[in-house]
Order: C-alpha cells, then structure tokens, then sequence
C-alpha cells in the first residue's frame, strides 16, 4: 500500500486535523515528561480499577468526542445552510454524517451516561466497589480503544460513508470499497465488548452489592433505571455483535449475508441493526430518565412521586424495546400484519413514557423548587422531550411514516429525544454530581448562560427541521437547490446550531474556570440531597464508605439527616479493615491488542490481526493465572482519612 | 442456601439425576430423529415436535446437569434465562416473520 | 470479600462472595450467549433455501457423522456434570479423570466437525458459495470455536488445579467452566435440530 493512500490526503481540513493531532499528542508527551507524570498516569489512573476514577475517565472520553461530533455537526450545517453551497462534496458529506452519528451515539452517549453511572450506582447503593472492578476496566478500555480506532479513520485509510446506520448494499464491497466501513465495524465491535461486560458488571452490582438493607424497592430511581438499562444491554448487544461480525464476514471474507448476488438478503441487515437499534435508544435515554428523577426530586424538595409507577413503567419498557424495531423500516413493505403489529407496540411504548412525564410533573407540583443549572436542564427536558415524543407518535403509524420517513422530519425526532433527553441529561447529571467527582461546584453563574443558549439554540436548530421534514427536504442530502425553497428554515437552523456550539464552548469554559475559582466543597452534600452517593464526604475516599450505611427508604440519605434533625445521635462504632482490589495493568494493555488486530482487520494485513489476537489471548491467560485477592485498607488508614474529612 | 438441593449434598452418593438427564437425552435426541425420518407427519408438525422436544432438553440440561436452582441467587439465574428465552423467541420468530415477505421474490 | 458464612455442606464453588458472584455474573453471560446464538439461528432460518448455484444441505449432510458428533457431545456434558459430582466430593482424582474424558470428547466432537466442513467445502460447499452456506458456516462455525476456546480454557483451569489442588477458587473456576460446556451442549442440541433435522427431513 503506497503512503499517500495509507494517509487521508488532499484536503485542507484533514490537514488541519492532522496537525492537531500531532500538535495535541506531543503537548500531552511534553507535559506529562516535564512535569514528571507519567509514572502517576500510569498508577493512578491507566490501571485503576476504581469505579470513581473508570466514570471520570469515560465522561473526559465522551466530552472530547461530543467535541468531535459537534465539529462534525458544526461542517454539516455549513454546507447546508444556503443552496447549492461548494463548501463539502457529496463523498465528504457523506462521512460527516457516518461519523457525526456513530460518534454520537457509540461514543459519545453510552461513555457519558456509563460514566456517571460508574460514578454514581456505586456510592447510591452503599458499596465500596462493583461487582467486578476488573472487568470494569476491561469495559472502559475496549470502550476507548475501540473509540480511538474509529476515530483515526478520518486521517488514516479514510473515514466510513454509508451512515451510521450501515445500510447495505451501500456499505458493501461494490459501493464502499475502501477501508472506512472497515473501521466503522471493528470499532464498534470492540467498544462492544465493553458494554457488554459494563451491562453483566453493573446488573450484578446493583442486584448483589447493596448494603444489606437496601431493599430492591427501595433503590434509588438513578440506580433502578441503570439496572433496567443494564438488562437491556445485555440481551441487545448481543445481537449488535453478530451483526456487525456478518458484515465483517461478507466484506473480508466473501460470504454473502447481505450481498445482492448468491442469495444474500440486504434487507437482513436492517433487521437485526435495529433489533439491536431500537433498544439501543433506550439504553440512552433511561439513564436520563433515572438523572431527571434524582434532580427534581431533589431541587423540589419532595420524593419522587410515583415511585412504583417509575419503576414498573421501566420494566415495560425493557420488555417491549424489544418488539417493536421493525418501525425504522416501515417502508421495506413487510406486509400490513407486520406493520400494523409493529406500529402498535411503538405506539403503547409511549404509554409508559408518558406516566414518567406525569411523574416527574407531580413531583413539581407544590415543591419549594430551587432553579440551579442542574435543575434548568431538567426543567427544559419536560417539553422538549414532549415535543419529541410526540413526533414519535406520528412517526409509529406505519402509512404516514411512509411520508415522514428518512425526511428532516424524523432527524427532528430523534434530535428531540436524544438531545433534550440524553444530551440535557448529561449536562445535568455533570453539574449535579460534579462535586461528588471533583470536589467543587460548577460555576452556576456561567451555567445557566450556557444553558439559556444551548437550549435556545436547540429549539432553533431541530425546530425548524420539522417544517422542511414536511416541505419534503429528505435527510443525508448534501445539498438542495434554490427552487427548493429550504434555504430560509435551513438558516434558521445553523443559526441555531452555532448558538449550541457557543452553550457548549462555555461549558467547557466553565470546566476550566470552576476548577480555578469554585471553593473547595466542605460538607460533601452541596445541593441537600437525597440518596446515599451525598452521604459521603468530600473528596469520596478510595473505600467509598467508612462504615455502610443504612438504607430505610429510597431517599436513605434524606431519611438520615431528618432522624439526625430529631434528636438522633450518629453513633461511633470501631473501624473495620476494609478489602479492596488492585489495581492492574492488564486491561489496558488487552485493549491495546484489541486495538492492534483490529488495526490489522481493517487493512487486512493478517500477520497484524494474528499479532493482536495472540497478544489478547496472552494477556487473558495471565489474567486466569493471577491470584491476587487485593488487599486490605487498616484501621489507621480509615482513621487518617476520615479526620481529615 | 445450598439446603433446597440434593445435588449440593450429595456427598458421596451415586450421582442419579445425572444419569438420568443422560438417558433422558439421548432418548429425546433419538425420538426427535425418528418422528423426523419415520413418523410421516407433515413438515411444520415435524418441526413443532422437534423443537418442544429440544426445549424439553435443554430444560433438562439446566436443571439436571447445571442445577440452575441450586444457588442463592437461582430466581435471578432462572430469570435470567427466561428473559433470555423470550428474546430468543421474539428474535427468531420476528425476524423469520419480518423477514418472510422476501420469499415472495425468490 | 472473602467472608466466609457457609454450612459446612457449601459446595467449595459457592462459600467465598467472589465464588458466588461470579457463579451468578457467568449465567448472566449465558444469557447474553443464548440471545447471540439466537441471532444466528434467525439468520440461518431467514436464509434457508437461499442457495444460489451452490448445493443444499440435504444433498450434503449425512445423519451418521451428526448422530456421532451429537452423541460426543451430549456424552461429553453427562462426563461434565460427574466432574463436578466428584468435586463436590472432594475427590480431585475424579475430577482429572472426568474432565480429561470430557476434553477427549470435546476434541473428538471438534474432529468430525473438522472433517465435516471439509468434505462441504469439497463438495463444493463454502462460506462463499452462497448465503445459505454463509449462515450454515458461521452458526455451526461459532458453536465450535466455542468449544474450541472451552477446551483451551478448561486445560488452564486443569494446570491451576495441579497446581493449587481444589481450593474455592480452582472449584469456582472448574464449575463455570462446567457450566459453559453443558451449555455449549444445548446449543448443539439446537443446531441439531434446526440446521441437520430440518435440512434433512425439508
Ligand atoms: C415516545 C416514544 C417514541 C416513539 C413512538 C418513537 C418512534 C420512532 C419511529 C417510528 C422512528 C422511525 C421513523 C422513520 O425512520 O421513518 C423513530 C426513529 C428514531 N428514534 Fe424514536 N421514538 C420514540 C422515542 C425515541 C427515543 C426516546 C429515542 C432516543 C433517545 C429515539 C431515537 C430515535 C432515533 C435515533 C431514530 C432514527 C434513527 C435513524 O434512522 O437514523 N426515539 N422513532
Ligand atoms: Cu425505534
């Protein structure tokens, strides 16, 4: 393979990335040389085992890739913002969307809400670890490593084209002959990996590691919808992994899954992608919904209302993801039985959705609401969401699909319910746990001004979308013409976008200036809250809990602190020696040959896939070997610690 | 736990429940062939058959053979299982039912 | 972690907190496995037929090289189970002898399947011939690099035993791994079912 086809080449903004990207990798090796850090990167973070320090590195992963995902989006609307604009060709276009949406999604929405997740369940349910700290690091790095290998797609070897969704024939051999799809498959296979072992790691967690009085009906609403999104996850991937391993097999091996020649059925594809693909939307959006909860119950000032109504609404919701994902292909022409039962099971799905709606509004009503930043996001999610939620509506009765469908009325459905759901879901969730992580507030002064613009800019943007979606603007198009009469809503549109990048950019500026100027937190319990995770103190020692705590509702915390109101003395008992597990190297560098044989399946070059299969293999047999038991963290330590504290 | 099963305390005896999986198996396994080769019934009635009489044995397996009940934790492991099986169902079944209007063109 | 709270009758596996999380995180596993496999066997069942030029499986499969492979198998989680049988009795030789018997089997079982794709792929059967040979090659194909990954597994897990004796963790590892074997074997069940009865009887 010559150099230049090795290297994207030819275009200016590839050649910027490039220089970024050797600008920011030797900034990092300098630092980290200069300032003597590696040996600490490499201790206290590259072979954690810790849920703590697993959750901030997933959500540093997914900031950086709603970065790469938002210059994506930010280059979409350019082009699109006036007709017949020059400024991407059809080719490039095609990969912004591939891998604005894949990143999205993949990389950007799981990590984020698996990060908080890891941060969070853990402490909610009183237990010092998960179940398996290992695997947890195992998830995180294939997570990462998968991440990072789709992501070098777009300076080596060239990005995918056919969407996120992959649809053959058009991701196939004939139509994507270069090494993007590739990428886009063994990317996603390995960042797989990981979920899958996060879902079996948290389910068992959650049911397992709870203080002992912790009932399961007395979980936390944050911690039930983790569960429930954990079950999905691992009857869902699952099928993402076979998928994907078929594609693979047609596009390296020859075998005809979905070709059109020898038998191969196309349509299969989409199929089993949504099998796997609807779930998928609600493994991100039920971790919102859990985040949601939390925040209004706690800046309301009242228990969530409805607690079991959440609770059984989520498990419904679990069972039906599952049957109804024929709804993204409506317009294959399965028959009118196929669609007619599909289009009903879509349509009662919302039913549990909606008594969640009620809930939360309930929980509002007659509550002492406190608007922090946390709580705006929260507040904007309630008719946002709705917004989208509807549309879905309209888009589940299967003969006006045929009308919505693949037009920008649908790209502004799933933005309302992604965005306003899981994106506002994040930023809440970061600001209302960030203490917990870092040990002071976000800047709430700065907060809301990104949260005013990015909300406004949302509505500004996906609004619009509706109307051209109507008006007939297909989506995945690259560009329209004047006759077409789009060009003032498209305007809209990016007007609306770069407001979003602007409530972005002061986010992130908030991150920076929070961590200069916020006063240090104290008491470990800034918003007054709720549920266990606030019981601890700040910064969260390694053993999470000195002594468990006791669990006597779903707001233990709350609970606790009223008892203390009243009169009860927190009793003094002894320290006990606390069993911890070690860290390990092993994860991460098992992920680096993953990351290597997957390297080599893309190119094809097997004597690489060989190399990085065997140096897996290897590493999991030192794994089996390994009979370490952790160790144990003394009396003395736990003294230190919590008089420090 | 480990007071609901025989299996757990089963110090020392003769380990019946596995031979009689195994027996079981096998005569499953070779009635499933004779009702496919011998018994003359139609193709669908064939598989239906078939198909019971594999699920009668992979029961038999869990139970039998990897004691699914015998653990503290056996709602979760059973559940686990169950849930896994109505996946199973709603994927085969709907995609071989999705999937059916391609036959038309064949 | 290592709390010990157990009856003395406790089987080894189950009397650490480790040993029973992951006992119960392994059938979790299974679980995410069965719909994996299910997927498959969607795909194989929606591409029956689909043979293109190539053969189809009733002019290929041959009951008797199924019927010894089935049995192998089938034999193989029976000679599973009393491994574990004989673990629960303490008994680490019962274990060397019935496991060891298990691999032979196992090794016996991948052999004839070896052989058998071969003779397709002779007869002009491949992964590339067509969809149907596709979808017939990677279900079956999965289930043996399945038992091919169990047999390696198990023979780590036989050195450690060598090596430790049966101490809660080797019996931990030893009964999940069992449990995996006795669940490739109802997959194979399926396999036999769905992909050799029904290409044979169709
Ligand atoms: C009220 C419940 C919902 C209903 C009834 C619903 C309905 C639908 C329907 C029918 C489609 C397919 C439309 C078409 O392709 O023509 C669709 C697409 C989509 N929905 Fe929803 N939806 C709901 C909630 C959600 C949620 C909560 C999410 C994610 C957080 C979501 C994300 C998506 C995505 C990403 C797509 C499009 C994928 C693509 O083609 O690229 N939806 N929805
Ligand atoms: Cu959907």
């Amino acid at each position: 393979m010559r150099l230049d086809e090795f290297f994207v080449t030819g275009d200016p903004l590839i050649y910027g990335a490039d220089v970024s990207i050797a600008l920011t990798l030797i900034g990092a090796i300098f630092a980290l040389t200069y300032f003597k850090k590696w040996k600490w990167l490499w201790s206290e973070w590259l072979t954690t085992v810790d849920h703590k320090k697993l959750g901030i590195m997933y959500i540093i992963a997914a900031v950086l890739m709603l970065f790469r995902g938002g210059v994506d989006a930010m280059l979409m609307r350019a082009q699109l913002t006036v007709p017949d604009a020059g400024f991407l060709d059809a080719k490039h276009y095609n990969e912004i969307f591939t891998t604005h949406g894949t990143i999205m999604i993949i990389f950007m929405a799981m990590p984020f809400l698996i990060g908080l997740i890891n941060v969070v369940v853990p402490l909610q349910i009183g237990a010092r670890d998960v179940a398996y700290p290992f695997l947890n690091a195992v998830s995180f790095w294939t997570f990462f490593m998968g991440a990072m290998l789709f992501n070098i797609s777009f300076v080596i070897g060239g990005s995918p084209s056919a969407g996120w969704t992959s649809y053959v024939p058009l991701a196939g051999l004939e139509l994507s002959p270069g090494v993007g799809q590739n990428y886009y498959l063994l990317g996603l296979q390995i960042a797989g990996i990981g979920t899958l072992l996060t879902g079996i790691n948290f389910l068992v967690t959650i049911l397992k590691m709870r203080v002992p009085s912790m009932k399961l009906m007395q979980m936390p609403i944050f911690t039930w919808s983790s569960l429930i999104t954990m079950v999905i996850i691992i009857f869902a991937f699952p099928v993402l992994t076979v998928a994907l391993a078929l594609m693979t097999f047609d596009r390296l091996f020859g075998s005809h899954f979905f070709t059109m020649m020898d038998g191969g059925m196309p349509m299969l594809w989409a199929n089993l992608f949504w099998i796997w693909g609807h779930p998928e939307v609600y493994i991100v959006i039920l971790p919102a919904f859990g985040m949601f909860s939390e925040i209004i119950s706690t800046f309301a000032r009242k228990t969530i209302f409805g607690y079991k109504a959440m609770v059984y609404s989520m498990v419904i919701i679990a069972g039906l993801s599952f049957l109804v994902w024929v709804h993204h292909f409506f317009t294959m022409g399965a028959g009118g039985a196929v669609n007619s039962f599909f289009s009903i099971t879509t349509m009662l799905i919302a039913v549990p959705t909606g008594v969640k709606i009620f809930n939360w509004l309930f929980t509002l009503y007659k509550g002492r609401i406190r608007f922090t930043t946390a709580m705006l996001w929260a507040l904007a999610f309630i008719p946002n969401f709705v917004i989208g939620g509807v549309t879905g509506v309209m888009l589940a009765m299967a003969a006006a699909d045929y009308q919505y469908h693949n037009t920008y009325f649908l790209v502004a459905h799933f933005h309302y319910v992604l965005i306003s759901g899981t994106v506002y879901a994040c930023f809440a969730g970061l600001y209302f746990w960030y203490p917990k992580m870092f040990n002071h507030r976000l800047n709430e002064r700065l907060g809301k001004w990104s949260f005013w613009i990015f909300v406004a800019g949302f509505n500004l943007c996906f609004f619009p979308m509706y109307f051209l979606g109507l008006a007939g603007m297909p989506r995945r198009v690259y560009t329209y013409g004047v006759a077409d009469g789009w060009m003032s809503m498209n305007v809209l549109a990016t007007f609306g976008g770069l407001l979003m990048g602007i409530g972005f950019l002061i986010l992130v500026y908030n991150i920076y200036y929070s961590f200069r100027y916020s006063p240090r937190e104290t008491t470990g319990d800034p918003w007054d809250a709720r549920t266990l995770e606030w019981s601890t103190p700040a910064p969260v020692p390694h053993y999470n809990f000195a002594h468990l705590p006791e669990a006597k509702g779903h707001d233990a915390f709350w609970i606790m602190k009223e008892e203390i109101k009243q009169g009860k003395k927190p009793e003094k008992k002894p320290y006990k020696p606390i069993h911890m597990p070690s860290y390990s190297g092993v994860p991460v560098v098992m992920s680096v040959f993953f990351f290597i044989a997957g390297f080599g399946m893309v190119f094809s070059w097997n004597w690489m896939s060989i190399l990085g299969l065997i140096g897996v293999l290897a590493t999991m047999v030192i794994r089996s070997f390994d009979y370490d038991k952790g160790f144990y963290v003394s009396v003395e330590e736990i003294e230190e610690h919590e008089k420090t504290t | 736990m480990a007071s609901n099963n025989e299996q757990t305390n089963s110090h020392s005896h003769f380990p019946w429940s596995h031979v009689v999986g195994f027996g079981l198996s096998i005569v499953l396994t070779l009635l499933a062939l004779w009702i496919g080769f011998y018994s003359g019934f139609s193709l669908t009635t064939i598989m239906v058959i078939v198909v019971g009489l594999a699920l009668v044995q992979a029961t038999i397996q869990l139970l039998m053979f990897m004691h699914i009940t015998e653990s503290e934790d056996s709602t979760v492991q059973v559940g686990t299982i169950l849930y896994a099986v109505f996946i199973a169902v709603a994927v085969v079944a709907g995609t071989i039912w999705v999937m059916s209007f391609g036959m038309h063109y064949m | 972690m290592e709390a010990v709270e157990h009856s003395p009758n406790t089987p080894l596996e189950y009397q650490t907190e480790t040993g029973r999380l992951n006992i119960l995180g392994f059938w979790i596993f299974l679980g995410a496995e069965i719909a994996l496999f299910s997927t498959l066997f969607a795909t194989y069942l929606v591409l029956v037929g689909r043979t293109a030029d190539g053969p189809g499986p009733a002019e290929l499969f041959e009951i008797s090289g199924v019927l010894i492979e089935t049995f192998l198998l089938l034999t193989s989680s029976f000679t599973c189970g009393l491994a574990i049988h004989y673990m629960r009795n303490h008994s680490l030789k019962g274990v060397f002898v019935w496991i060891g018997i298990t691999l032979a089997l196992g090794l016996g079982f991948l052999g004839f399947e070896i052989y058998e794709f071969v003779h397709y792929i002779h007869e002009g059967a491949a992964l590339t011939t067509s969809a149907y040979w596709s979808a017939f090659f990677v279900l079956v194909g999965t289930h043996g690099a399945h038992v091919t990954l169990g047999i390696g597994w198990i023979i780590l897990i036989l050195i450690q035993l060598k090596q430790r004796g049966l101490t809660p963790d080797t019996s931990r590892k030893v009964f999940i791994s069992s449990l995996y074997w006795h669940f490739l074997d109802v997959v194979w069940i399926f396999i036999f079912t769905a992909v050799y009865l029904y290409g044979m009887v169709m």
